[in-house]
């Protein structure tokens, strides 16, 4: 039997196209795209091609995107990079609590360096309020950073009109789209961002391509020092076999965003109301409506998240969860106690995400295993005996 | 696969899960910030364990650490049981991952707190709905976020020997924080000084 794999933003697959425009520049293309050689030049004009086609599918212009490595590098280059660029005005940034982590530990580097973080809450359903931002602004702050989508519930975040408070203020604005773009419609204009993440990994790209889009005059102190690839924004030689492959991932996802949206839509929704439906005591975390479309994501009481996740994996079905169990630090996810989650329901986290190639049976074959696996495990949890021996005393 | 084969064993098909309705001895341990719980019942004949039972709400090491400690538990007196350690435990199950060894030692505990009650209840000094497990000075909590170690109590201060950290609590979703952060890393909730 096949297995399920709705692990969507932990990575997605690489498209056949994008491993197939890959290939030869994994072997006979290999030259450096700096060389001054024929086969540097082609390496370098497939660079630039790659980076036409992922200005393309923001709404930006190609001298306005930079490649890194990781959705992470494009973000640690736009917190420390934007923060020391404005040093000299103030040292102060502004984030929502429930950034991705490369987004808050850039920000506690950061710290160390004297600068100060000011965390903006968020409601609920994850949701940031603009008017918080505006509140947690000072003369001396220098960026606000917001993300785009959160990647552990969802939830879709009011970033235009972030960026407008910002824009008043005259504060960059940077945001992680990586969790959004290649997925909904991210356009950088529309949005006013001065800053922008993405990475190919979550559009059916390779891993190891990613870039950061700095509207034109946007100022930044580079990470990596060397040469000058990357308009001297980011030294190194450019990973051109995972350049060429975000660049052919990006047109396709703009070529097919408007059909994926709607069949992830009517899949996600029919996961959320089956599984709601036949376990009890779960609940759907994040925005309900202003969520990714391909995003499923459940706090399931009284049980933990990496059991579940086993007994999964074991039944043919990949998922995540943000249990402290499941990361290697044992903290469970802060964007969950962010919300208000207590404790012991964010242990029972558990995220579906799905992809474009996801079908309908699969979503029943998950509404099918996901059950018994509940059962069993509550079966042994001393907090549901707990909760029994008090519902019947 | 992050566990061995053993533990997976365990972890799928749990020994002696259940509840022990007229049980000697109860003991609980653990809590939701941690990530697991475990409640230890144990039925005692003589000077030796009759029955354990046992319920954990938590991960696959958790849950096959509480598997393992009920069936190296059985049959055993109570002072064998109450040398069952956690490397013992761990090294039963075929190891276990770094950052999983502190399951192991909840399952210990659990054990020896289900034991302690027993004893406790036989000189008439036990609370009744089992016993929570006593904190002995160094009682290890959650471990560091920055080493994997354990943090100690001393008095009222929570720190980190090894990293030389000292931890407050966030008064609003309870996480640890380094002594000195102004808003919790975690929710964003200020912190004091």
């Amino acid at each position: 039997m096949d297995s399920v794999y709705l692990d969507h933003v932990a990575g997605t697959p690489p498209r056949p196209e994008v491993v197939e425009a890959m290939l030869p520049f994994l072997r006979e293309r290999f030259a450096n795209a700096q060389s001054l050689h024929s086969g540097g030049q082609e390496a370098l004009q497939a660079v630039e091609e790659a980076r036409e086609r992922v200005a393309g599918l923001i709404g930006a212009s190609a001298e306005e995107v930079f490649f890194t490595a990781s959705g992470s590098e494009a973000n640690n280059l736009a917190l420390k990079g934007m923060a020391l660029a404005g040093r000299a005005r103030g040292k102060r940034i502004v984030l929502s609590a429930i950034e991705h982590l490369s987004v808050l530990n850039a920000a506690k580097s950061l710290e160390n360096l004297g600068f100060e973080t000011a965390l903006v809450p968020v409601d609920g359903l994850g949701r940031v309020d603009p008017a918080d931002v505006r509140k947690a602004l000072t003369k001396e702050t220098v960026l606000v950073s917001v993300q785009t989508a959160n990647s552990e519930v969802g939830t879709l975040e009011p970033v235009a009109e972030i960026a407008r408070i910002s824009r008043e203020s005259g504060v960059p604005f940077h945001t992680d789209a990586v969790a959004a773009a290649g997925n909904i419609p991210v356009d950088v204009h529309a949005l006013g961002a001065d800053a922008l993440s993405l990475a190919a990994d979550q559009f059916y790209g390779p891993k190891g391509a990613a870039a950061l889009f700095l509207r034109k005059g946007t100022r930044v102190v580079p990470l990596i020092d060397g040469g000058v690839q990357e308009g001297g924004r980011r030294a190194g030689t450019e990973n051109v076999p995972a350049i060429v492959g975000m660049g052919r991932a990006a047109e396709i996802a703009a070529a097919e965003m408007t059909k994926r949206i709607a069949t992830e839509t009517s899949l996600r929704d029919r996961l959320i109301g089956g599984l709601l439906e036949r376990v009890d005591h779960s609940a759907l975390t994040g925005d309900p409506s202003n969520r990714l479309p391909h995003h499923a994501s459940f706090c399931i009481e009284f049980i933990e998240g990496e059991a579940m996740l086993l007994h999964l994996d074991m039944r043919g079905v990949a998922a995540s969860s943000g249990s402290a169990c499941t990361s290697k630090s044992l903290k469970v996810s802060h964007v969950l106690l962010a919300m208000g989650v207590d404790h012991a329901l964010a242990q029972g986290s558990l995220v579906f995400s799905l992809l474009e190639t996801t079908s309908a049976a699969d979503i029943d074959r998950v509404l099918e295993v996901f059950p018994p696996i509940v059962e069993k495990l509550r079966r042994m949890s001393p907090l549901y005996t707990k909760f029994l021996e008090e519902k019947t005393p | 696969m992050i566990y061995s084969e053993n533990v997976m064993d365990h972890f799928q098909n749990p020994r002696n899960v259940g509840v022990l309705k007229d049980a000697d001895g109860i003991g609980h341990v653990g809590n939701p910030v941690c990530g697991d719980m475990m409640t230890f019942y144990v039925k005692v004949a003589g000077d030796r364990l009759a029955d354990v039972k046992f319920q954990t709400f938590g991960c696959g090491a958790a849950i096959a650490v509480s598997s393992m400690v009920s069936e190296m538990a059985i049959g055993k007196t109570l002072d064998e049981a109450m040398k069952i350690t956690n490397s013992l435990v761990a090294a039963e199950l075929g190891g276990l991952p770094k950052n999983k060894l502190h399951c192991s030692n909840l399952g210990a505990d659990a054990l020896h707190a289900a034991i302690a009650n027993y004893r406790e209840k036989q000189a008439g000094t036990a609370a009744a709905g089992g016993a929570k497990k006593v904190p002995e000075g160094e009682a290890e909590k959650c471990a560091c976020p920055y080493c994997d170690g354990p943090i100690i109590e001393e008095g009222a201060r929570e720190i980190c020997r090894k990293c030389d950290i000292e931890f407050v609590e966030c008064p609003s979703c309870g996480d640890l924080n380094k002594k000195g952060m102004e808003t919790c890393v975690h929710c964003g909730e200020a912190l004091e000084k």
